[in-house]
This record gives C-alpha cells, structure tokens and sequence, in this order.
C-alpha cells in the first residue's frame, strides 16, 4: 500500500455539492439489469441504494398455476448459471413432502453434476470479477474450460444453459456412457488452468492491489445481513449447508469448507471472497474425484421413482441447498392438489446484494465495481 | 434446542402471545404468535444464549383465504438448529411491527413482502416497492390479484 | 463483393475495380456492423460465451459498444419487463440511424415462457421497437445466433441505396415496405408519447430524475 499523502486544501474555499449519479440498469459492470443510484463526494461513494426489479418476471405469480413437474424450468431459468444447482432444493423438498427415497446412484449423478456446475459458476464469477479488474485473457481461458462442462450437459440432457435434468423422484435421463471419462478430463483441465489462473490473475500484483482492503465485510455484519455462500465464507465464517445440515451424500464424502483468512489484506475483502471461489472449484474436483470412484458401472432406469401424476399432501416445507452463490431455499406450501399453494424462493443474490451499501460506503466509484464484482450476483435471481 | 423446547420457554417468557405450535410429518415446526410484540420475541430469540437466532434464512408473506400471514424462518448458526415463526394479520388492516432492527436482511424481505402482499411494516426505515414498478398498482401476489391491461401505454396481456 | 477473400488475383491490369459506389459502402457497413452491449436476462450468458474464446465472435467483425451511440445495432438479449421498457425504448433513440435491432430468444421474441402469467414481462419486445431479426430458442445456441447475425449482414449488404426501387425484387419490396411501416409507426407513437409527456405535469424532468423526486417525497 502506498503511502497516503495529506494535501492541504482550504475546503471552505471550494465549492463542492454532493452529486447523484446513475449507474445501469444498462451499464457493462452491473452484471444485468441492476440500477445503482450511487451519491458521490467528489470520487467517493457516500451512498449507494441498489434499484431492481428490472427483471421481475413474476416466478412466484406463475408457480401457483403451473403444476409441480412444469416449475423445474422456470426455477432454471431464476440463477441462469447454476441451473443443476437451482433445481437441486425443489427436487429435494418436493422428495421429502412426497415420501420418495431416491437411490444412491441417482444421488451420486445428482451431486456430481451440482459440483460441476458449482466449477463452471465459480469460472464465470472469477472471469467476470477478473473483466472488471480490467483483465480479459483470464476470461478467455476459464471460459474455454466453461465449454467442456456445458458439452457434459448437453449431452446429458440437451440444453447448454437451460436444464431441466432434476426431476421429482429421479433424472430426465441416465448420464451418457463416457461420463465418467469425461468427468476426469474435465477436472484435469480445470486444475491446469486453475493454476494458470491463480498466476495470471490472483497473484498479480496489480490485482491485489485493486480488491485488498476493499469492501471489508466483517462477519458479524454478514450474519445480521442473512448473506451466504462465499461472500459469507470469505468473511471467516465456517458455515456451509453441505456440511451444516448435509443433503444427498454430502456427509460421506471428505472435502474441506474454504473460508477466507485474510492472507493479503484484511479479512473479508474483495480479495478473500474471491480466494474463496477459487478454492472451491478445487474442493468440487475432491468431490467429483470421490464420485467417479464410487461410481456404479451398471446402469439403472432413472425415471422409475418418477410419479406420474405429482400430488404431494398438505403441508409446507423450507427447502435449501448450498448453491455456489450461497442458500438458496424454496418454501413449498401444498394444499393437497396439483398447484402449488405458495412457493416461495428464498433467492441467494437478492439477500447479497443487500449488503452492498452497507459496505461500500467510503470507496472510490472504481472500488464500487469491484465490491459490486466480488458479491457475484446474478440478476434474474434477485427479480425473480 | 428442539421445537417443543423453543415453544415452553417461549411460552413461558411471553404467556398469551404465543398462541400455538404446530409440529407433525408434514410440516416443518412452526409457532404462530401473536402480531403485537414480534419485536420483543424476536430480540429474545436472537439473544438468549439458549436460542441465538442470528440468521434471518428468510421471511415472506402468505395469502390465506382468512388472513394474511408473515412466515420469518429462523436460523441459528452457532447452535444450528431452526424454527418458522409465522404471524397472522387480519386482511383489513395487514400491519405488523418492521424487525428490520434485529436482522438486517429483513429490510429487503419486508419490502417485497409490501410490494406482493401489501403488508404494512410499521417503522420499517424505507417501505417502497422493489421489484415492480414505483408507480405499479395493486399487490400481484394476492390470490384475487387482476393485471391491468396496459402499463405505460403498453398492452400486457398476450 | 468478397475480393478480399480470394487468393489468386482475379483482376488483371493495374488493380482498377469497377463496381458501384454503393456496392462499397453496404460491404463496409456490412462486415462491420458495430453492436450495443446490453445483456438482459439468460441469453447474455450465452452470448458471453458467443464472445469469448470458442465461438468468437468478432470474426464476422462485430464489436462490442458500450455506448448506443457508437453502434449500428442493438442486440435484445432476454426478457423484456415492464420497468425496463421506457430505458430500451431510450437506448433506441440515442442510437444513430440507419440502425437495426435483433430480438435474441424466445422471451424478447414473444414473452417466452411467461407469455401467460407474465403480468410484468412484456410480451415480445416488438411492442416498444422495430425488429429486424429474429433468433428462435430458449435460450439459442450460439450457431443459431450466428445464423441470425449472417440474416442481419445480408440484409445490410443487399440495401439499395441509389435507384432503391428500382433494382428490387418484388419481395424485397413487400420486406421493406413492412419494414419501413414498422418503423413509421414506432416514430408516429414516439412522437405523440413525447408530446403527452411533455403536456403532463412534470415538464423538464427527465423520467430518471422523477424517480429520484417520486424518493424524496417518499422519505
């Protein structure tokens, strides 16, 4: 850190006014459609109050008239770039409400495919934070990667973004037979270029300069303001529902909660938050290593446990899963019939985004960015 | 701390104002209280160090066909137990006291509560709408909602 | 006129083409159709992919603004809802003529998967501005995209500029005739909002400081 210079300035003699400014909703670093109203002193951002809704498309409205089944592709398209993880927590509520024990080899396919869209996630947020920094050739190489995951996908259920692969009581198909071959090229790739990524990117000087120091989030602060995931993470706390309150097979499996230690500036910056992300991706290659190896070879009709006709009784259920952004939680009211009553998404990034006067009060507008970057939010889950 | 237990020491503290607690197969726990001293219940439930209630997980508005209910789903991280609290309001008049100085994140919860219900939350710092429109009428996630045909000159429906 | 794509030298002589002025410029502006960054909803995602290093997109000489007013066309990519109207329609206006807009995906197509209970989606962003293109799919993969961008530049390259009618095919005609009432229309409607908007009480305000003032009355 450099030095900071005092400069004698009468102040009484300048003439200064706090000014409002509009960033977005079309703007190239709001990560969408965010409109951020930023009051700014001179450079420094007095406050800022986050205007959304720009992309309300009325997800909660439209459940209570569609039927249980028809829901999955309108939770995919809420967190567009962790659909598999999106649709995790209604599959597994809607299990439990219903009484349906999937078998271990569906879970295995379940959890592989969650973590390996927790690893293309996490490339597209250190990509995105990495463009924000001003620094495009990481995004060039993550996002070669990215590809090799969304050709898994596709194959697996014909959509490259779009999924609907969970369904209540199984998989919309069986895995292609050379996945698990797949599955391992994949995880070599990711650790090359993870390397390559921590050296280009992580460890520049110019980088760490940029997101250390910024936007400290202390952890206590981020308990009261209900965030999760690896903003919460990056701030020290251990606290992961994978762990906490295990669903599928998490409690069998060995990897490690990666939470942030403030190696380059204080804990709970940008920088932390961002470690923790990269970390991560290596903690779900552990995972994926661990399923490909307990893997059965035979194959198993994966719609058997499908119910036909998806009429869970009465009875209410808060659903939540560790989504690479953080909790993600479904409240499923049934009243006994084919609609659900309520459903409510408990979304990640609408919770996240909260935090963001909170801590960028102080900062610089181009510290702002970063803050904005290393939250990892994505739009069409805070609207809906 | 199991959900019975929750419910006797609340009940306890607080006599009358916890009404009921439902606990069965098909329902996670949840304990219904009355409106008038959610904020008392809930500095309580967040500093007793037997509850430590210090994450909000969630907190939204429900349309039943009698009233108007606010669900808050409690979260402790040190104790890593949960409860759902829910607090009924007539349609009439649908207030109830803001929590927003217990848990911060129920800022944001709240107002979308008020944008899709139209509940009132007395001494909340900021209740505007959030995700539709500041000048949007009527509450869309009422039951007997009607979307209007045209909003700023623009047709709606399909 | 693709010259420039031949490796043997057609042209015998001192390099002297002959071809038509206009024939120059639709190339020019065909190869190098500049567009307006703006992603919306899913489809940005796929079309972040489009230009990173896989699909690459610059290679048929389309490069990212960030300002409308640098860009020939405006790429509408996902969901189109009821608060973000009036800003697309804004952003539509400050882009410079000749311009062009492509819907991409089903949502800014027609509304999409919440064409029915959308009540704050719009139901196809051809409602508020003039479409050229239309790319199909929820969202489309990336070769659709390219197909629809190739539609764009053809379009673009076959404009007649000088003799215009003359030289058309019937259906090209009746095309740009639908066309020309599109955006006839859309410049008769934006003409008569802007004088409702200017006759309503709130004269000399722009509709983003009437949000800020709608704040300060309410807090």
């Amino acid at each position: 850190m450099t030095e900071k210079r005092i400069i004698d300035v009468d102040y009484s003699q300048v003439d200064t006014e706090r000014m409002r400014i509009n960033m977005g909703p079309q703007h190239p670093s709001t990560h969408g459609v965010l409109r951020l109203e930023v009051e700014v002193d001179g450079e420094i951002v007095t406050d800022v109050v986050p205007h959304i809704g720009y992309l309300h498309r009325c997800f909660e409205k439209a459940c209570e008239k569609m039927s249980y089944p028809q829901v999955i592709p309108f939770i995919d398209r809420m967190d567009y770039i962790a659909s598999m993880n999106n649709e995790l927590p209604y599959v597994v509520g809607m299990e439990k409400l219903m009484g349906i024990n999937v078998p271990d080899r569906i879970q295995l396919i379940r959890m592989a495919f969650a973590e390996l869209n927790r690893i293309a996630n996490h490339q597209l947020a250190v990509a995105t934070f990495g463009l924000d920094a001003g620094a495009f050739t990481p995004f060039l190489y993550l996002f070669r990667d990215r590809e090799m995951i969304l050709n898994l996908f596709e194959k697996a259920s014909g959509g490259r973004l779009l999924y609907n692969y969970f369904w209540i009581g199984g998989l919309m198909h069986d895995v292609p037979p050379t996945f698990k071959q797949e599955c391992l090229n994949i995880i070599s790739t990711v650790r090359k270029t993870n390397e390559e990524v921590m050296n280009l990117l992580i460890g520049n000087s110019i980088f760490i300069e940029r997101t250390i120091n910024v936007g400290i989030l202390p952890a206590d602060v981020a308990v009261n303001f209900g965030v999760s995931g690896p903003v919460l993470r990056g701030s020290g706390l251990n606290y992961d529902l994978r762990r906490s309150e295990p669903y599928l097979l998490y409690d069998k499996f060995d990897f490690d909660v990666v939470v942030g230690k403030g190696e380059m500036g204080t804990l709970g910056d940008c920088w932390d938050r961002n470690i923790v992300r990269m970390r991560e991706m290596e903690e779900s290659c552990k995972i994926i290593e661990q399923i490909i190896a307990n893997f059965p070879d035979e194959s198993s009709d994966v719609r058997a446990l499908v119910p036909r006709r998806v009429k869970p009784p009465k009875g209410e259920i808060y659903s939540k899963a560790e989504n690479p952004k953080g909790e993600l939680g479904f409240y499923i009211v049934s009243d006994g019939t084919v609609n659900p009553y309520r459903m409510r998404a408990r979304a990640t990034s609408f919770v996240n985004l909260s935090v963001l006067p909170e801590i960028s009060k102080g900062y610089m507008i181009a510290d702002l960015i970063m803050i904005l970057g290393s939250l990892d939010i994505v739009l069409g889950e805070i609207d809906r | 701390m199991t959900a019975n237990e929750i419910y006797e020491k609340l009940k306890s503290e607080f006599g009358d104002e916890i009404i009921s607690l439902t606990e069965d197969a098909a329902n996670e726990a949840f304990i219904v209280v009355k409106p008038q001293r959610i904020v008392e219940i809930c500095l309580v439930l967040r500093d007793d160090p037997n509850f430590k209630f210090d994450y909000m997980a969630n907190l939204t508005g429900m349309d039943y066909p009698n009233n108007l209910t606010v669900v808050y789903h409690l979260y402790s991280i040190p104790l890593n137990h949960r409860i759902v609290l829910k607090v009924e309001l007539n349609k009439e008049n649908p207030s109830v006291e803001s929590v927003e100085k217990v848990w911060k994140t129920a800022n944001w919860h709240e107002r979308e509560a008020y944008d899709m219900f139209g509940i009132i939350f007395e001494n909340h710092p900021f209740l505007v709408r959030i995700l539709t429109p500041y000048d949007w009428e009527g509450h869309p996630l009422r039951k007997d909602y009607k979307e209007p045909e045209t909003y700023h000159g623009v047709k709606i429906a399909y | 006129m693709g010259l420039l794509n031949r490796l043997d030298d057609p042209i015998q002589g001192d390099g002297i083409i002959l071809g038509t002025v206009e024939d120059l410029l639709n190339w020019g502006r065909s190869k190098s159709d500049w567009y307006l960054q703006f992603g919306l909803a899913c489809c940005a995602i796929e079309f972040m992919a489009l230009n990173a290093a896989h699909f690459d997109m610059m290679r048929f000489g389309a490069i990212p603004r960030t300002s409308p007013r640098q860009a020939d066309f405006i790429i509408v990519s996902g969901t189109v809802t009821l608060k973000m109207a009036d800003r697309i329609k804004t952003l539509y206006e400050q882009m410079s003529e000749p311009r062009y807009v492509m819907s991409m995906g089903s949502c800014a197509n027609t509304g999409g998967p919440y064409w029915e209970h959308g009540y704050h989606v719009v139901k196809g962003v051809d409602r508020l501005i003039p479409v050229d293109v239309y790319v199909p799919g929820c969202p489309p993969r990336p070769e659709a995209f390219f197909e629809g961008l190739v539609k764009l530049q053809k379009m673009i390259s076959t404009q007649a500029i000088f003799r215009k009618r003359e030289k058309m095919s019937a259906e090209d005609l009746a095309a740009l005739e639908l066309r020309n009432k599109k955006i006839q229309e859309y410049n008769e409607r934006a003409a008569q909002e802007n004088i409702e908007f200017t006759n309503a009480k709130h004269v000399g305000y722009s509709r983003y400081s009437l949000d800020f003032l709608n704040k300060g009355e309410q807090s």
